[in-house]
């Protein structure tokens, strides 16, 4: 992880005393979003750290696995936080707060169910910025070599002499 | 030893492609004295150079030059841009393939006559039959070093394999094996044998699986007789006020354009560039295209169905280990319109890495219905569609004037909807291929449509009536008797099997014929 890590000054109780709570999942301070058990910390530098926070809740809406922990959502959007997708990312996630206060929330992160959440992301399914979210999360996320593991996949074997003597044939249930 | 030859060698004969169809012509023209010009558009790709990680190698490999699509086959709504998944590196998409090498069948080659009228569909009869091929296949075979023939044994199943065969069997199919295959089962012609490694699309690391890129291509250039220039994107092709092509206009990789003179032109850019070609060189003289009097020049496109099946079971499979494409079953494959369709289907193991998988399974969905699928991605078993699917007029590649390539040519517009045969040849499939993996207990099955197409095939096709087609019995064009088309373009139809045998026989079957040509004064 290169970009996502927990940093000096961002220890628990330094994120806690700075920060509020966006929604139940994240922190967000000055600069920054992080996880509550400061796991890890993202810095931002063109979008706003509740924007990112925003985005970063979306990702896994759009693709949520249990077993995969909201860093490698935030290493699939973070560049996002760039000075060319700033502008359309603050207005695609300023759409989906206003989605949400159009439904009675405060905003987007504050909806406690997914089901509640992917209401207002199927009313913007066809918008551009859905739209280049998840197609950018196809790889983004999926393409991470340290996801992989996670769904068991082994990736490549040639260094290993293949699976020759290494299991390609060792089902043992059919 | 490869041969330099002079751009104003007009006594050369200049292959456009080094594919299946390209290389293994360049080779054997090479072999039988002739002097052969290869132009391929990619680089040079081997072994050592292939990448085991899907995007990456999908980045060194795969053809991204624009493209666009039309019609109602989900590919152009999913992959706007990448109408199909085939290689531009020499040696072609036999990088990329995946070993399955299966001759046609009989009634196969006379599609017109065995399926009777089918409304909507351009059937013909190809002008050539099983028997006058046997020859050409078994020297293809031979080549390829498919297993099952010439006494090579088969490939061991792996557990995509296994679960497959379990289920195929439990169903009472009998026609059910690991295939015959261009991997070696054995060490064979210096190559090694497979070490069931996976990602045989992304190239062969171990050279276990026949490509033009490390044996043909390199035969040929040994002889002397073959000069293959990479990154060389060929423009058009030119002729003189006889009618008869004469040139073939390419730019280098640093931009630079060139005209390589010819006594005869053999195109073999896969089904979209070489109709692209044959449509980008109109002239005063052929305002239509080269070789296009009979207007079928990039009609009768076809894809071979290609969807998937994949089931997920409560235990691992790991269907990633081992040989990507590692069992068949070819009990569809035969004809019986009792089944509501004409034509046959093959269902072939078929196995995609994790970021793959996460991109086709269902192009465009989210959602938990889609990552509770992926969650399950170690349990999953996938197999392939290969059906074939009906020739129509207007399923063509046309040439898209609003749209320009890196060189300020027109791209080529794909334009595919599916026959109702089509549909009704797919949802059989897709119900036999869950029914598989529901009878060896799949909790889950998922029918997931078309990819990007990697068997393109029937844009110049062959025809005994010069009225019906773009090539003759021997893939000269009707139209100009020194051009030739050695691709799978030339399909009159598709049949059910895997087109790289037939593209590698034709080839060969050409080869003999041009040099025939040559040496009697007559090309």
């Amino acid at each position: 992880m290169t970009d996502v890590k927990t940093r000096k000054g961002l220890t628990r109780r330094e994120l806690l005393s700075r920060a509020v709570a966006a929604g139940a999942t994240f922190v967000v301070g000055a600069g920054y979003v992080a996880s509550t058990d400061a796991a890890w910390a993202l810095e931002t530098t063109a979008i706003k750290p509740e924007t990112m926070a925003t985005l970063i809740q979306m990702a896994r809406d759009i693709y949520p696995h249990d077993h995969v922990a909201d860093e490698y959502y935030a290493i699939a959007v973070k560049g996002y936080d760039s000075a060319e997708a700033a502008p359309a990312v603050e207005v695609g996630i300023a759409a989906l707060n206003a989605a949400a206060m159009g439904k009675g929330y405060a905003d987007y992160l504050s909806i406690g169910w997914e089901r509640d959440r992917v209401d207002i992301l199927r009313s913007l399914e066809d918008s551009a910025f859905f739209q280049q979210v998840r197609g950018g999360l196809v790889t983004g996320l999926y393409n991470q070599k340290a996801v992989w593991p996670l769904f068991g996949y082994e990736g490549e074997s040639f260094s290993k002499g293949g699976y020759i003597d290494r299991g390609f044939d060792d089902i043992n249930w059919l | 030893m490869a041969a330099p030859f002079d751009l104003n060698d007009d006594s050369v004969i200049v292959v456009i492609g080094t594919g299946a169809g390209g290389g293994v012509l360049s080779n054997e023209l090479a072999q039988r004295g002739v002097s052969v010009v290869a132009l391929e558009a990619g680089g040079r790709y081997l072994p050592e150079d292939y990448v085991n990680d899907e995007w990456e190698s999908f980045g060194q490999l795969a053809w991204l030059d624009a493209r666009t699509t039309s019609g109602d086959w989900r590919v152009a709504k999913d992959f706007s841009g990448l109408p199909a998944w085939i290689v531009k590196a020499v040696g072609g998409t036999t990088t990329h393939w995946a070993g399955a090498s299966l001759r046609f069948q009989d009634h196969e080659w006379k599609a017109k006559t065995n399926y009777g009228p089918v409304q909507g569909a351009n059937l013909l009869d190809w002008p050539i039959d099983g028997a006058e091929m046997a020859p050409w296949y078994d020297l293809a075979e031979k080549k390829l070093g498919v297993t099952r023939t010439n006494g090579i044994p088969g490939l061991p199943g792996c557990n995509n394999y296994k679960v497959f065969e379990a289920g195929a069997k439990a169903l009472g199919y009998e026609e059910v094996h690991t295939g015959r295959m261009a991997i070696n089962s054995e060490e064979n012609d210096g190559r090694s044998a497979c070490q069931q490694t996976g990602f045989c699309f992304q190239g062969c690391k171990w050279g276990a699986k026949w490509s033009a890129a490390y044996t043909d291509i390199p035969r040929g250039e040994a002889t002397g007789n073959l000069e293959v220039r990479a990154k060389a994107h060929v423009q058009r092709i030119e002729h003189g006020a006889d009618g008869r092509v004469n040139a073939v206009i390419y730019v280098d990789e640093n931009g630079v354009e060139h005209k390589q003179m010819a006594r005869a032109v053999c195109v073999a850019g896969n089904s979209f560039e070489s109709p692209r070609l044959l449509l980008n060189s109109a002239t005063s003289m052929y305002p239509d295209g080269l070789a296009n009097s009979s207007g079928q020049v990039g009609r009768n496109y076809m894809r071979h169905l290609t969807g998937s099946v994949y089931g997920v079971f409560d235990k691992p499979v790991k269907m990633w280990r081992g040989t990507t494409m590692a069992g068949i079953m070819q009990d569809e494959a035969r004809l019986d319109p009792s089944r509501g369709f004409v034509g046959g289907y093959e269902l072939e193991t078929l196995s995609l890495g994790l970021p793959f998988m996460a991109a086709f399974l269902d192009p465009g969905g989210w959602g938990r219905e889609f990552t509770t699928a992926l969650d399950s991605y170690e349990n999953m078993a996938g197999m392939w569609i290969v059906g074939e699917d009906m020739p129509q007029e207007t399923n063509r590649v046309t040439l898209n004037h609003d749209v320009k390539d890196q060189f300020g040519m027109p791209v080529a517009n794909v334009h595919y909807s599916d026959h109702p045969n089509d549909r009704a040849m797919r949802d059989h499939a897709y119900k036999q291929g869950m029914a598989i993996y529901d009878a060896v207990g799949a909790t889950r099955s998922f029918p997931t449509p078309p990819y990007p197409s990697t068997h393109n095939l029937g844009t110049n096709r062959m025809s005994e009536n010069p009225r019906d087609g773009v090539v003759n019995r021997n893939g000269r064009t009707h139209d100009i008797e020194n051009l030739f088309i050695s691709d799978g373009s030339q399909f009159t139809t598709g049949a059910a099997e895997n087109p790289t045998l037939t593209i590698v026989a034709l080839a060969i079957r050409q080869a003999e014929h041009i040099a025939g040509e040559l040496s009697r004064g007559a090309l």
